[in-house]
């Protein structure tokens, strides 16, 4: 079975960012850019189930600028067999991305999609569900734990309640929460290996996909300061401040 | 008239308080028919219907519809939304299961986690876990949301609307529920206490948490929180995780112990009315956001804490 992973080139988790002044967005000049760390977790599955026999071929693919093939170098370097660009503006709307990737979809055939649950830029957490929707499949979304059994897929997914186990029937569309696995780091020989490994460059167009966004951002700005705070020497201290400062004990 | 059609969260016996949060967004864009769908879940509709100012409860019970799997609640959805203008559910990992599936359906894009409606067509909500808040607007002619809960309040519990049954021959060949494996109901509950405590990775082991995180909560009537490296050392199971991947809390009390204050921690805490912080290193990011920072060892002073409350 081929696996197909998706991933987004966003701003790198540890990266404090800063804001244009005018409103009009993040500013990403200079800025360190990496794969979302929830699809290098869903990647590192698909890797797995190569490995562990139970999947053929595991194929990366991003939407994203032209310099997005960094990411899927690295990818490469984890263990993709090839990758896949498809060439786009920044900050494609998840429904675009989900309708390019089921485009995707048709041409590759997978039975499995195994995706981030959420891109920590956007944090839209919407396009797993939403590709899953397009091409009529089940979801599983938020998994901690797959597995691959015969026709289906057995996903225990990270609920507010606890923990809840399903099966879908394959193909379906799994997305990845953050303890489903540690993702491995890329080592120098497979970097150089990657180098080698097919990356095709395709566009929407292509691919009979017309982008088209619908929400309008008016404005990005910065949430509202909190009051700076004071220092306590003591527990003691404490208490009291909540007792009588803060009036909440 | 804008008709506004809320998802309502439940587990088909009570009624969760994010779906009257979720009401008061709903009700700023128009008039609200909420839509309770599980199994043997009247109790829930019941509930639903004493929601002020809502027009009806749409009552949908079936067996399909027991644990709230996405594919058959999304097409259930989809058999309502020609009646509606925006479908919105509050942001619980149920909300955001379903949402989404719902839009791509109508071909319209979801509007994640909003935070404040400015208008039935603009809304706020944050991106970047927190770090800037977008201001957008929709012009899909359905808007699809999910609700942020901590950032509305409640609608009272002190109406009556009507409760209308509705059936559907929805099946669901797509998916099956297998197992779940749920939290202690005992404890208080996150999203909802007043005060939460939260430990991180500096208890060092499942004992240390438990030993002297539980006593403190307990003496405050508090919820249990934690920490990404707290739940992934197995001190806390996962529904006790707070921030940019984990819960959204907003408590009139949190206190922070042995946490670092990373961003993504932080995305879950931050509008907290009164933050409390404990953490042996002055530096610690968490005291940049604390109303109240003491500098000290959680070994020494959580039970300190304790047994001068
Ligand atoms: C995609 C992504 C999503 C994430 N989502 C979340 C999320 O939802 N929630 C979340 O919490 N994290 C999340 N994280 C992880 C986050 O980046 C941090 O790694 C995590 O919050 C750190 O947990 P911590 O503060 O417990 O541990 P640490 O950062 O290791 O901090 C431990 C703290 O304890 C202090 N300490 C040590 N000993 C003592 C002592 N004896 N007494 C008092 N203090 C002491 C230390 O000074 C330190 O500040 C996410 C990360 C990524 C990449
Ligand atoms: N531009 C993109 N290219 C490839 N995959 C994407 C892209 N945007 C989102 N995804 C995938 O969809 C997941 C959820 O993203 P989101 O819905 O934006 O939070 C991500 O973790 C990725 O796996």
């Amino acid at each position: 079975m081929k696996v197909l992973v998706p991933l987004k080139r966003v701003v790198d988790f540890n990266v404090h960012i800063r804001l244009r002044p005018d409103g009009s967005g993040v500013d990403k000049t200079n800025v360190k850019m990496s794969m979302n760390p929830f699809d290098e977790i869903a990647l590192e599955e698909a890797v797995r189930l190569r490995e562990a026999g139970k999947a053929d071929e595991v194929i990366a693919v991003s939407i994203g600028i032209e310099k997005t093939q960094d990411i899927l170098r690295t990818a490469l370097a984890m263990g993709a067999d090839r990758a896949i660009l498809v060439t786009a503006e920044e900050d494609v709307e998840p429904l675009n991305v989900a309708k390019i990737l089921a485009a995707v979809v048709t041409e590759e055939k997978p039975q499995l999609v195994l995706m981030g649950k959420q891109a920590i830029d956007d944090d839209c957490n919407q396009t797993t569900q939403m590709l899953a929707a397009l091409l009529g499949w089940g979801q599983g979304t938020f998994a901690s734990k797959i597995e691959v059994v015969d026709n289906s897929v057995q996903v225990t997914r990270e609920v507010d309640a606890g923990l809840q186990t399903t099966r879908l029937s394959l193909p379906a569309v799994v997305s990845a929460d953050l303890r489903l696995n540690t993702p491995r780091y890329a080592t120098l020989p497979n970097i150089m290996k990657a180098k080698k490994k097919p990356l095709d460059i395709t566009t929407p167009e292509e691919l009979g996909v017309k982008v088209r966004q619908r929400l309008t951002i008016l404005e990005t700005v910065e949430p509202p300061p909190r009051q700076p705070g004071i220092r306590v020497a003591s527990v003691d201290e404490l208490v009291d401040r909540l007792k009588n400062q803060a009036g909440i004990l | 008239m804008i008709k506004v059609l809320l998802l309502a969260e439940h587990d088909n016996s009570v009624l969760n308080e994010a779906t009257a949060r979720a009401a008061t967004a709903a009700l700023a864009i128009g008039e609200v028919d909420v839509l309770v769908a599980g199994k043997n879940c009247a109790s829930v509709a019941k509930s639903a219907a004493v929601l002020r100012d809502i027009n009806k409860v749409l009552h949908a019970d079936s067996e399909t519809f027991a644990h709230h799997l996405a594919e058959p609640v999304a097409d259930l959805l989809l058999e309502l939304a020609g009646l509606y203008d925006a479908i919105l559910a509050p942001a619980t990992s149920n909300g955001k299961n379903v949402l989404p599936r719902v839009a791509a359906l109508l071909d319209v894009m979801q509007i994640s986690e909003i935070i404040e409606v400015i208008a039935p067509d603009t809304f706020v909500r944050p991106v970047y876990a927190g770090n800037a808040l977008q201001k957008l607007r929709s012009d899909e002619t359905k808007k699809v949301i999910t609700v942020r809960t901590t950032a509305f309040e409640p609608v009272r519990s002190d109406a009556s609307a009507p409760v209308e049954a509705i059936s559907s021959n929805i099946t669901n060949d797509k998916s099956s529920f297998v197992g779940e494996a749920l939290a202690d109901s005992g404890r208080a509950d996150l999203t909802t206490a007043k005060t939460v405590v939260s430990g991180g990775r500096a208890f060092g082991s499942k004992e240390k948490f438990e030993e002297l995180l539980f006593p403190l909560a307990e003496k405050l009537g508090a919820a249990i929180g934690a920490s990404r490296a707290a739940v992934d050392a197995d001190f806390a199971p996962n529904d006790c995780q707070v921030g940019q991947t984990g819960k959204v809390v907003a408590p009139d009390l949190y206190i922070a112990i042995g946490i670092s204050g990373a961003i993504q921690h932080l995305a879950g805490m931050k509008d907290a009315k009164t933050i409390v912080a404990i953490n042996s290193d002055e530096d610690a990011p968490i005291f940049e956001i604390a109303d109240y920072a003491l500098v000290a060892d959680l070994f020494e002073a959580v039970p300190e804490l304790t047994s001068k409350l």
